[in-house]
């Protein structure tokens, strides 16, 4: 089971900054490794996110997107103590999720 | 005689044949394969069914002018376009072009962050696809002093 | 395969679009400048803090215990402040400590972990990276606070004796000492200008902007890793885990940042 996400949700304004830290090797597989064997691609896929359970954000990523991932967004229409879960699948099925409250 | 879980996952087969073709509009689970091994802007945004890319001041791609280690470079997407429904993030010199694609709808802003890999120096671009299937691009060089794809 | 630029060419592309582009020309050191600012935002250490955060009250190791009795300097479980103020004497141990081997001490003492093994296991690994998320986590909380060591006890002031011969002492197959690239004002050994570490640098530099979240490596880096290729760097044999010398080197360059605000847990390239 993979490290907590750090999500962090601020009010801006009537929206919400979501900032959100994933634990994630985000390996690409082209790399080898000291023996010469390829270290196989293991990356986050798929991101989404929900306010208050309604789904709000869907992404697709590749192996580009860098080790332990950053992702900001802006929820529209939100405010404080609304929540945010966060929730990320990778190429091998993992999954994880998160969830934090506006500040 | 043909059982149901035969139908459903000979179906599921087809399915998964055309969406990684691009011919099906990718499913809010699926993965869009063909995007993501595309070498070229045009290619990938062909795999969302979008036309021929136009640079557009309604698009833009913001990141560092050097970035000193490829490894993790910030870079952010955002639109001004009203029918805008994908931002795509790519970066031209890298092995796949197509580092993230996010969908647009009313409830977040348009405008992403993220970090990049990028292996060398390279055009970053910005993308937005259109309901109507316009394709509209920002592209901004960034330098990388040393690339950031391992080994 | 990697595709690099010398510095050099960096430099002097840099500076051809710079001057391509009117009016601002940004010079290389204000582009790394924006680079690191932009990352500043998001730092993956943050992942290594809330890990470590658990391992401090978590119950591990043969006795089954938490750390959360250990002594970082200002008392039992106290740990604020505790990182502006390591390397410093510790009497139960009869040595100067610097907040890792504080921490495998701790570990040895309070839940039966072997500081040897733990010392023998190569970073980012087993309970050595389990070392890193703690020292991460405890240095977070002093956040803001300036340097203050202390230099009562005669050891705490022969360590800085010590570490200051160290960092002048000259060796290996490329003569060089850490003053090599740390002491020399106005010169640049490679890209990056580097601290001077002979006073204080200033707050957030050199040794108050450790541990550090290393972007090139992907990996969380407290002192002990970072003296340790700092010493790779100078072509001298590897120092083991704790030994004398990184702390020596902690105490001379905690004490010459007196003053100086730590911001670590920090980003680094």
């Amino acid at each position: 089971m993979a490290d907590p996400m750090r999500i962090r949700a601020q009010v801006a304004g009537s929206n919400a900054t979501v900032r959100v830290l994933m634990a994630h090797e985000m390996e690409t597989g082209q790399r080898r490794d000291s023996a010469g064997k390829v270290i196989p691609a293991w990356f986050i896929q798929e991101v989404s996110a929900t306010h208050n359970g309604k789904p709000v954000l869907a992404a697709q990523w590749g192996p580009a997107i860098a080790k332990n991932p950053f992702l900001q967004f802006t929820v529209k229409g939100a405010k404080a103590g609304d929540k945010i879960a966060v929730t990320w699948k990778d190429n091998k099925g993992d999954t994880r999720t998160d969830e934090a409250t506006v500040a | 005689m043909t059982t149901r879980r035969d139908l459903l996952a000979g179906a599921a087969k087809v399915a998964a044949l055309l969406a990684a073709a691009g011919a099906l509009p990718a499913a809010r689970a699926a993965w869009n394969n063909t995007a993501f091994e595309a070498k070229s802007l045009a290619d990938a945004a062909k795999a969302f069914g979008g036309g021929a890319p136009v640079e557009s001041k309604e698009v833009t791609v913001t990141g560092p002018d050097i970035a000193e280690n490829g490894a993790v470079v910030p870079v952010g997407c955002a639109t001004t376009l009203a029918g805008a429904k994908r931002l795509l993030l790519l970066v031209e010199k890298n092995p796949n072009v197509l580092a993230a694609a996010f969908d647009v709808n009313d409830l977040v802003e348009p405008s992403f962050n993220t970090r990049v890999k990028m292996g060398q120096s390279s055009n970053v671009y910005a993308v937005a696809i259109t309901a109507d299937n316009k394709v509209l691009y920002a592209v901004k060089e960034i330098k990388v002093t040393l690339g950031g794809c391992g080994g | 395969m990697k595709h690099a630029i010398t510095a050099a060419a960096a430099l002097a592309l840099l500076a051809g679009a710079a001057a391509a582009q009117q009016p601002a020309a940004k010079t290389g050191a204000d582009a790394i400048a924006e680079y690191r600012k932009l990352l500043e935002d998001g730092n993956p250490a943050d992942l290594f803090e809330a890990r470590g955060a658990r391992l401090w009250t978590d119950k591990r190791g043969p006795k089954n215990a938490s750390l959360e009795a250990c002594d970082l300097g200002k008392g039992p479980g106290v740990v604020k402040g505790a990182f502006v103020e390591l390397p410093r004497w510790f009497d139960d141990a009869g040595k100067v400590q610097d907040l890792e081997t504080r921490l495998v001490w701790c570990m040895e003492r309070y839940q039966g972990f072997s500081a040897a093994e733990i010392a023998k296991t190569p970073f980012d690994r087993g309970e050595m990276a389990n070392v890193t998320a703690l020292a991460t986590f405890v240095a977070n909380a002093s956040r803001g606070l300036r340097f203050n060591l202390p230099q009562r006890h005669p050891q705490e002031r022969q360590m800085y004796e010590v570490g200051k011969r160290a960092f002048f002492f000259r060796g290996g197959t490329h003569d060089f000492a850490c003053a090599s690239c740390h002491g020399v004002e106005g010169q640049r050994i490679r890209m990056q200008d580097l601290p001077i570490l002979t006073k204080n640098p200033g707050d957030g530099v050199g040794f108050a902007a450790w541990p550090a979240y290393r972007v090139s490596a992907g990996q969380m880096w407290g002192m002990q890793l970072r003296l340790n290729d700092c010493f790779r760097q100078q072509r001298f044999p590897y120092p083991g885990f704790g030994s004398d010398v990184t702390v020596a080197l902690g105490v001379y360059m905690g004490v010459n940042a007196k003053g100086a605000e730590s911001i670590a847990p920090s980003i680094k390239r």
